[in-house]
């Protein structure tokens, strides 16, 4: 198990590398600066903007020495207890944001990502929590109204895409019927809507994949041997068949970490909320050069070590994959 | 020694009529496919809504021009949809916002069928290393967070299409403007969405190779081109065909999801993602603006994935989503 880690760890390392090399050179070789777009600025403060940001450099020094400053150099990760100092923990720095004088991306991210990630967590939490009882519902009441009716609101969170959906539950709970504010992040009821509505798609493809791993293992020789036994319906259901039938919900966390973190952008765009994913689309107009390199590859890190994640777990459950 | 060839087989003797007596893939598919109510819905209402927004110019009202004395009519029978902001009948702009929609979704996807076949066929085909090497890098690219690269192309590629629509524009051609930002998204996302495609591909290819019809149509001396497109291709066109039905709605759900973002086609252009957009900032006084390009939008996207669905489970085939 260790060495499957250690073996997929060190895969990770360059791909990591081919990200961020591959947003470098895109975000330089694209015409348009981040100090284009505004009215022309005097050549002297032009040359010391360019100075300030390195941007005076030759590419390939720009490229080496920014790699140079995020890549980690030490390891703390104790300071994260006093905020998430990407900088004291691990030394990575991220430099300053062309955009928002005086701020560096590593402040920008300690300020904006944990938001991100609450959001990200609440609604894996709905996901799951709705979903996963849906589906082994459908499963164990199979072909009965119960199971079409939790397929069709399956197939309706599938089809239904968040920002239809968003703004509809805005304007029936918040517009209508006044329960929750349209916008904001303020206090715990203000993380209802956006929760919900991020997580409803995931419930839907979780529900689905439930009910089917569920048929799959409920059709088992040592589910008819659990009965046989005489263990109670509930027992063979919760003990016996559900570890085998979350196989396939297992293996779609990981998609789903991903489609939730990128979700975020819109949602944070339709609930105003102050998050990272809505930072970053922001800095991508704004040609924040510093800002883009920092949230991709943290996105980047953060998908693919959610993802080895899931695959341990996914290992730990089905040994079999080890081998495959 | 006596050398066979394939015209002295007893079934080259046959007709061609006592040949086609078995019932093809295809047939019993479409048996299959006409008793699931709800795939065929879904195909009817697909075929409804795309003749509309295919045949919108020949009766809907005008997408682009302005009536500024009915601004935000409500949906009534002049106006079904009602009107926008700028007095805009809102059906006409569903139908045309369609057409670019539908346009996306199904170039999109032919991008990404085009690519995706022709890698998984290539790296089935000769197997071995180059196979393996293939498909390590589609494993990779697998891991990489696409949307935020689709987003970045978007965004920083935005300035040379305007060029290339300028330039469009000066050589007479004024009414392709926009069409830059259209290929752009044609480009990217297809770029994106051909993984999977190649990994069934390739897999289909790697259990067709082993199969006897194959030694046999092999051991009657085929020729190497013949055995791949008389009889590999043709019995790897399942999957690829749900799989490409499958494809469309995440086409155009990406496509949308881009224009919500900002990152669509301009104004007076519509897609179904960029009148959502406009809706739902708009939609606390005026509903109708958000609620039908959402609805229509929506019941797209269930049609395409019920007919895939149905057209997955007439050709009984075995394949995940992701």
């Amino acid at each position: 198990m260790l060495r499957f880690i250690a073996r997929r760890f060190l895969e990770t390392i360059p791909v990591l590398f081919v990200i961020i090399t591959a947003t470098f050179f895109m975000i330089r070789f694209v015409p348009g600066g981040p100090f284009t777009a505004e009215k022309a600025v005097p050549p002297e403060i032009q040359r010391n903007l360019n100075a300030y940001y390195h941007l005076d450099d030759p590419l390939w020094k720009q490229y080496r020495d920014y790699v140079w400053d995020i890549f980690p150099k030490k390891f703390r990760p104790q300071e994260l207890a006093h905020g998430l100092d990407l900088k004291a923990a691990f030394g990575m720095d991220f430099r300053p944001s062309f955009k928002y004088a005086n701020r560096t991306v590593n402040e920008i991210i300690a300020d904006k990502l944990p938001v991100s990630l609450e959001l990200g967590v609440l609604s894996l939490a709905v996901a799951l929590i709705v979903g996963l009882p849906l589906g082994v519902l459908a499963a164990v009441k199979r072909n009965s109204w119960i199971d079409y009716l939790c397929s069709s609101v399956s197939m309706v969170g599938i089809c239904v895409p968040t920002f239809v959906l968003g703004p509809i539950l805005v304007l029936i709970f918040a517009i209508h019927l006044g329960w929750f504010n349209a916008s904001g992040w303020y206090e715990p009821i203000d993380r209802v809507l956006p929760a919900a509505t991020l997580g409803c798609v995931y419930a839907a493809y979780i529900a689905r994949l439930t009910r089917g791993g569920m048929l799959e293992v409920l059709g088992q020789d040592y589910i008819r041997t659990a009965r046989a036994k005489g263990a109670s319906e509930t027992r063979v259901i919760f003990k016996h068949a559900l570890r085998g039938g979350l196989l396939p919900v297992v293996a779609f966390l990981g998609p789903a970490i991903a489609g939730i973190m990128t979700g975020s952008f819109v949602i944070e765009t339709i609930f105003q909320i102050p998050g990272l994913g809505r930072e970053f689309v922001n800095s991508a107009f704004n040609r924040d050069y510093n800002l883009v390199l920092g949230t991709v590859l943290l996105y980047a890190i953060l998908i693919i070590v959610l993802n080895l994640v899931v695959d341990v777990v996914q290992v730990w459950l089905n040994p079999k994959l080890k081998f495959e | 020694m006596i050398s066979l060839s394939p015209k002295d087989l007893p079934a080259a003797n046959l007709s061609a009529d006592q040949l086609e007596q078995g019932h093809s893939l295809w047939r019993d598919a479409w048996h299959r496919l006409r008793k699931n109510k709800l795939a065929l819905c879904g195909g009817i209402l697909l075929l409804v809504l795309g003749l509309s927004c295919g045949l919108a110019p020949f009766f809907a009202q005008s997408y682009y021009e302005n009536n500024l004395e009915l601004t935000y009519a409500e949906p009534g029978v002049a106006h079904w949809f009602g009107t926008d902001q700028l007095g805009r009948d809102l059906l006409a702009r569903v139908l045309y916002g369609g057409r670019i929609s539908i346009m996306v979704g199904l170039v999109a996807s032919f991008v990404a069928l085009a690519i995706g076949v022709s890698y998984g066929a290539i790296a089935g085909f000769f197997g071995g290393k180059a196979d393996m090497v293939m498909m390590r890098i589609v494993d990779i690219l697998y891991a990489l967070p696409f949307t935020i690269f689709v987003i970045l192309l978007m965004v920083f590629l935005k300035d040379p299409m305007q060029v290339f629509d300028s330039w469009l524009g000066q050589h007479g051609m004024k009414q392709a403007q926009g069409v830059g930002k259209i290929i752009l998204l044609f480009a990217t996302i297809g770029a994106v969405e051909w993984l999977t495609m190649a990994r069934i591909v390739r897999a289909q290819i790697m259990s067709v190779k082993k199969m006897e019809f194959i030694e046999a149509a092999r051991s009657l001396g085929y020729s190497r081109s013949r055995i791949i497109f008389r009889h590999m291709v043709p019995n790897i066109l399942g999957p690829v065909i749900v799989y490409t039905t499958l494809t469309i709605p995440s086409v155009m759900l990406l496509e949308a999801f881009l224009s919500f973002l900002g990152l669509g086609v301009d104004d007076p252009m519509s897609s179904w993602g960029k009148l959502i957009k406009d809706g739902s900032e708009k939609m606390e006084e005026y509903w109708w603006l958000l609620v039908f390009p959402g609805a229509i939008f929506s019941l797209t996207l269930f049609s395409l994935n019920f007919l895939g669905d149905g057209l997955r489970d007439a050709l009984d085939v075995r394949t995940s989503k992701d």
